[in-house]
């Protein structure tokens, strides 16, 4: 479990990425930070692996205050996925997949044998290990990040913005994997995202921010389409607009839902 | 042409003692720059102050260090070393701004990627900030190695040995071909070392080879698929 308690970030230029943010993240769900750019997302995510140290208050992992650890002990120990991949141009895919292996001193053999595992795992082909990640697709890359983020095993998954430069088509692919690793490894994700809708798709929880770095709403996404908490989330999630208003239509003798721009949406089932 | 057959054994000892000179100046000032260029990039205050110093010794004209350098290491002006030490002293301002630039090239992404995978401070200069800055850090090695073992002819002036000489030598007595095969020997020598540099980079960064092939393979397709 992750827990916020009264988080502020105040940065040396004078702003407020962060502001008295209490919010506890539960283990082994995914939980997607939201909101648009300033919002200070990935501020809050950083801070869980000490990228970021709060200006003010605690973060807890299961109980203990992360700034009681060595920051780059604390980082050995949980996953990172970044956009763009973040992989290290000049090692090999096999190598930085077992990056954080090696750093921790695991032999050579012991993390290259697992590194191929793990491709198998992010659904990649054994055949890619000896390249370089610039000979990858922009896809595949961010596989490798996931294996990479995977690889000592983390209880805790933090992934900032990872399917963001992405083809849409590529994204669903990457979004499906994800969800269905997740449902394989109950890892402690914590996403970060721009997009509701990958938000609302990943998300056991969704918290929702706004500028300033405060939390507007933190629920499931039912709840939050039911009950939006403020007119802001009803904006964001588009419930004002009726964009997620749908209806019911018979066709045929079949009921269908419609989206409010009268596409079909799905069947009913009866 | 005569000089040249008679002569070959004098050019070839001359090489040696040439390379034993730039070798060494050529290594140290690489070595020097490296970190005080990491420096430069890491701390911007510094980076105004350290540049110019360094870049400032280029314009100590090289006859008047030659023969103020002995004063500050009590070696007398004939000592190799004081050469040494006077064209390292070059190479650094040579190269420093380029070293400085190498580690700036170096994308902010992949820096927080690693820290945020959990790289402590040297561990992320050795295994990630050094390599990939090598490319431009290679790049201004070959200037280095161009530059220093053309300046090492001028330690002739003051009379340490080098292919140089054959300039001085070669004036004083007015044999054409022996000034030819100096500059024509220094050349060769510099090209030499320049394509032992390229070679060591291509084998000490493979990435680079393998990246771009592959870039270029990607942009070939790519107009194929258009023209096709």
């Amino acid at each position: 479990m992750i827990e916020f308690r009264g988080v502020t970030k105040q940065f040396p230029d004078g702003t407020v990425a962060v502001h008295d943010v209490d919010i506890v993240i539960p283990p082994r769900k995914t939980t997607v930070l939201v909101g648009s750019s300033g919002s200070g997302k990935t501020t809050l995510l950083r801070m869980i692996n000490r990228m970021v140290d709060p200006t003010s208050g605690q973060v807890l992992i299961d109980g203990t205050d992360v700034a009681t650890v060595d920051p780059v002990k604390l980082r050995r120990g949980i996953g990172y996925v970044m956009q763009n991949s973040g992989l290290l141009p000049h090692r090999k895919v096999i190598d930085n997949v077992a990056t954080v292996p090696l750093l921790r001193g695991e032999s050579r053999r012991a993390a290259h044998a697992h590194a191929l595992e793990l491709l198998d795992t992010v659904g990649l082909d054994r055949s890619l290990a000896d390249k370089y990640p610039a000979q990858l697709s922009g896809g595949q890359q961010q596989r490798v990040g996931v294996a990479r983020g995977l690889a000592v095993d983390p209880n805790i998954l933090l992934m900032d913005e990872p399917f963001g430069a992405v083809d849409p088509i590529v994204r669903a692919e990457l979004q499906q994997e994800l969800l269905r690793l997740q449902e394989e490894l109950g890892k402690t994700v914590v996403f970060v995202t721009h997009d509701i809708d990958e938000a609302f798709l990943l998300g056991d929880q969704v918290v929702i921010m706004q500028q300033g770095g405060l939390i507007s709403q933190a629920a499931s996404p039912a709840e939050i389409l039911a009950h939006p908490a403020d007119a802001f989330v009803a904006d964001f999630v588009g419930a004002d607009r009726g964009k997620r208003a749908l209806h019911v239509t018979e066709v045929d003798g079949r009921r269908v839902v419609v989206d409010a721009d009268g596409r079909a949406a799905g069947v009913l089932a009866s | 042409m005569n000089w040249l057959w008679s002569n070959l054994d004098l050019v070839g000892e001359l090489m040696l003692v040439h390379l034993a000179l730039s070798v060494p100046a050529i290594i140290l000032s690489f070595v020097i720059s490296v970190p005080i260029g990491w420096l430069a990039h890491r701390y911007r205050w510094s980076r105004g102050v350290l540049l110019s110093i360094c870049g400032l010794l280029y314009a100590i004209p090289s006859l008047a260090l030659f023969i103020a350098l002995p004063a500050f290491t009590g070696l007398s002006l004939r000592s190799p070393v004081n050469l040494v030490i006077a064209l390292t002293l070059y190479g650094i301002a040579v190269i420093v701004r380029t070293s400085a630039d190498a580690f700036d090239s170096v994308e902010r992404d992949i820096r927080q990627s690693a820290t945020a995978v959990g790289y402590s401070a040297t561990g992320r200069f050795w295994g990630v900030e050094l390599p990939l800055a090598g490319p431009v850090l290679l790049s201004g090695l070959r200037v280095v190695i161009v530059s220093t073992v053309s300046l090492a002819t001028v330690g002739a002036v003051i009379g340490v040995q080098s292919l140089g000489s054959l300039f001085t030598d070669g004036f004083q007595r007015g044999i054409q071909v022996e000034i030819i095969t100096g500059i024509v020997a220094t050349i060769v020598l510099a090209l030499g070392l320049d394509a032992l540099s390229v070679m060591l980079g291509r084998l000490l960064m493979p990435w680079t080879r393998r990246g771009a092939s592959n870039g270029r393979a990607a942009a070939a397709r790519r107009v194929r698929e258009e023209t096709a």
